[in-house]
């Protein structure tokens, strides 16, 4: 867990890995700030989409105008929709063959080691930048199965009857303000596939990256399971930082049909002026099981909380998260479990870590419908707070209306003790190594179940958030 | 045959030491060099424990009056890491748990950042593997222990065994023991003692441990003894004064003080 002289190395480079950009001269397509009817309609028509998504596109418009700004969880308040560009278009898209993509693209995924890693241990891989998939490819031995793993555009190309049929089903058009808004403007994201049976040994990553400033990414994603399959599916979010705010608000829809199971691991290192708010519910059918692993580094704010209906007997739902408040940031986050069926299992483990000014939320709701028998679920929440300005606050919501329910909840909330410290201390490791150990121990369960790959860079940026925090 | 070894020499004079503003340590000195085996012996609440503390540097105990020093050099002031850098060592007598943390992922971590400032070249995974297995061999601990988290779930016996551990692999030049010998039975406490005597020999440690049992000291041969009643030292001498302690306990030292 303690990382390598070679990683150390590599950790003691800066932030600045992530901190590039290109210019947006070259673009293809740049929208106006703002947005209304016409923006809508025209992201659609430029994407040549079937009529029954320009009206589910203007419905969700419609009610993102209706409904207010959420006031109940973090600040969004100075959050400007009229400041923002709704779409821009790097370049061609949807290249399968890396010779194809422009060298700028090539670059960016260079530097974030994209191709590298797809050579190492990837199945699939899709870039995104801004609103749309520059990259995309999956390796032939599982293209032979079966396995669709497109950018979501491509997806609703290919595969119409399919997508018709899921599609804001697990998220309704109308769900919340930023779901509408991500249905009104969707672009990009991924579509995957795993049929019957099947099961993917290597995760499929997408990659979304933010390049330009004031703008408004929104990928769609929808993962069907079929029956007793299985597949992991990972997503690395970063972004430049700049001087304004970026909005990134995403839709992820899962469908876990009966059998399956489903891993979804998130690694999000979003510059810290990014308002990061994503829709993220998966529905799980007789015994199937959802992963959700969820890790929040960066952003100005972050609301999220990943969800699992477990809608049929057998099915059981697992959320493991992280999050990173460092100064100025506000990590609301946490997780929902709603056991719609009896014999249903599921664990919530959530862990945050709070720095100078960061503040921490935990926001869950745990729910258990009557005559949902035989239910286990267990909540732990753990805050670590690092110095006397940082705050953390819980709001476990749990409501049980089948008394036969087994529910155990466990809430602390840590500091780093003074004794820890100069244990540490005197055997030779600096306050500031001392105290990035501690932290790193306690992501730790986190960590060990991540791909050893991103259990590697993972603690490289949490050594980054912790860097400067002492003296 | 080595030319000149340099000898590293802690020397505590005169020194008091407070915790929220209470005087625990009164007036103590003290001088260890490498190679010597020295051992503190006194009653609880004497202030042995305190005096270990203070001398490492942690920050909640203040010291009011005198001096610590190493070659010479006062080490007042500055963080425990740079006192761990100068060649000192504390064998805790509870040593915190760090979840999360694997033993030798931070044994390692912290042999590293001691040879660093040594400027000697990091350990590698590998060799650093060799190191700790061969180690854990000499004090009868389980090969599970590397991954195992720093001190959560160890038994007395397996802390006090660990802080030995650590103790072989960063071999510091002056290494402070403090109640090593407490919570062992009598065969990890021969294994301990005979470890602590190597480690002396072979690697020329100075040892100050401090107890307030004698039984330690029938395994581990001091070249000093020194009663600590009160915050002082009241008396030293040799191996003999060990062997008086443990014939008529400590009662005659304190009711001395207490007279005072």
């Amino acid at each position: 867990m303690i990382k390598t002289e070679k990683e150390r190395q590599a950790t003691e480079m800066s932030y600045d890995k992530y901190d590039f950009r290109y210019d947006t001269n070259d673009y293809q397509i740049i929208f106006n700030r703002g947005l209304n009817k016409d923006v809508v309609k025209e992201i659609s028509r430029i994407k040549n989409e079937p009529e029954w998504m320009t009206e589910f596109r203007l419905k969700g418009l419609k009610s993102f105008f209706e409904k207010p700004m959420p006031q109940w969880g973090a600040n969004l308040n100075d959050i400007n929709f009229d400041n923002i560009i709704y779409y821009m278009k790097p370049s061609d898209t949807n290249k399968k063959n890396w010779d194809d993509v422009p060298s700028y693209v090539k670059e960016t995924f260079d530097k974030l080691g994209i191709p590298e890693a797809e050579r190492k241990f990837l199945a699939g891989v899709g870039g995104q930048i801004d609103s749309e998939v520059i990259y995309h490819n999956v390796k032939k031995e599982f293209e032979e199965k079966g396995i669709v793993f497109l950018s979501m555009d491509e997806g609703l190309k290919q595969y119409p009857e399919l997508v018709k049929k899921y599609f804001g089903t697990v998220i309704p058009y109308n769900d919340n303000k930023f779901a509408a808004l991500n249905t009104a403007t969707w672009s990009g994201g991924s579509y995957v596939y795993i049929p019957k049976n099947v099961k993917v040994d290597l995760p499929l990553q997408a990659y979304f990256r933010i390049n330009a400033a004031d703008f408004g990414q929104f990928e769609r994603t929808l993962i069907i399971a079929d029956e007793g399959s299985q597949v992991s599916y990972l997503e690395g979010c970063t972004a430049p930082r700049y001087s304004s705010e970026s909005l990134h608000s995403a839709v992820v829809e899962i469908i876990a049909l009966p059998g399956s199971k489903v891993q979804y691991i998130t690694i999000q290192n979003w510059a810290s002026n990014i308002y990061n708010l994503v829709t993220k519910r998966a529905f799980a059918y007789k015994d199937a099981s959802v992963y959700w692993i969820d890790c929040n580094l960066g952003s100005k704010v972050t609301m999220k909380y990943p969800s699992i209906y477990l809608l049929e007997e057998g099915a059981r739902g697992e959320v493991l998260s992280v999050a990173f408040a460092g100064n100025g940031q506000h990590q609301d986050a946490g997780a929902k479990i709603i056991h719609v069926a009896p014999n249903t299992t599921s664990t919530i483990t959530s862990k945050s870590i709070s720095k100078s000014s960061g503040r921490a939320t935990y926001r869950g709701l745990l729910k258990v419908y009557p005559n949902a028998k035989n239910i286990k679920s267990s909540v732990k929440c753990d805050a670590l707070l690092i110095d006397k300005e940082s705050r953390t606050d819980t709001y476990p919501t749990i409501e049980i209306e089948e008394p036969d329910a087994t529910v155990t909840h466990e809430a602390t909330v840590g500091k780093i003790g003074e004794d820890q410290i100069f244990y540490l201390t005197s055997r030779g490791l600096s306050e500031a190594e001392a105290t990035t150990l501690i932290v790193l121990g306690f992501v730790q369960p986190f960590t060990k179940s991540l791909p050893m790959e991103y259990a590697v860079e993972f603690n490289r940026l949490i050594e980054l958030e912790m860097e400067g925090s002492v003296g | 045959m080595y030319g000149e070894i340099k000898m590293t020499t802690l020397e505590i004079k005169d020194l008091n030491v407070s915790i929220k503003d209470k005087e625990i340590v009164k007036g103590l000195s003290l001088k260890v060099k490498q190679g010597e085996v020295h051992a503190l012996m006194g009653p609880n609440g004497s202030g042995k424990s305190t005096l270990s503390f203070a001398i490492m540097g942690h920050p909640r105990y203040q010291i009011k009056n005198g001096s610590i020093l190493i070659d010479n050099e006062s080490i007042l002031g500055t963080s425990p890491d740079e006192r761990a850098k100068k060649g000192l060592f504390l064998s805790f007598q509870y040593p915190s748990e760090i979840p999360g943390v694997k033993y030798s992922n931070f044994l390692r971590l912290a042999l590293n950042s001691l040879r660093k400032a040594k400027s000697l070249e990091p350990v590698s995974v590998i060799d650093f593997h060799k190191m700790f297995k061969e180690q854990i061999k000499n004090l009868g601990i389980d090969d599970s222990f590397a991954s195992r988290y720093l001190n959560e779930g160890f038994s007395g016996g397996e802390k006090k065994r660990s802080e030995i551990l650590q103790l072989s692999i960063l071999k510091p030049n002056i290494a402070i023991l403090d109640e090593t010998d407490s919570g062992l039975d009598i065969d990890a406490l021969r294994i301990v003692a005979e470890n602590i005597n190597r480690l002396a020999k072979e690697e020329n440690i100075g040892v100050l441990i401090i107890t307030h049992y004698q039984r330690i000291l029938r395994h581990l041969h001091p070249d000093f003894v020194h009663v600590m009643v009160d915050g002082k030292i009241v008396k030293s001498g040799g191996k003999k004064l060990a062997e008086e302690l443990e014939e008529k306990g400590y009662s005659d030292y304190v009711k001395e003080v207490i007279a005072e």
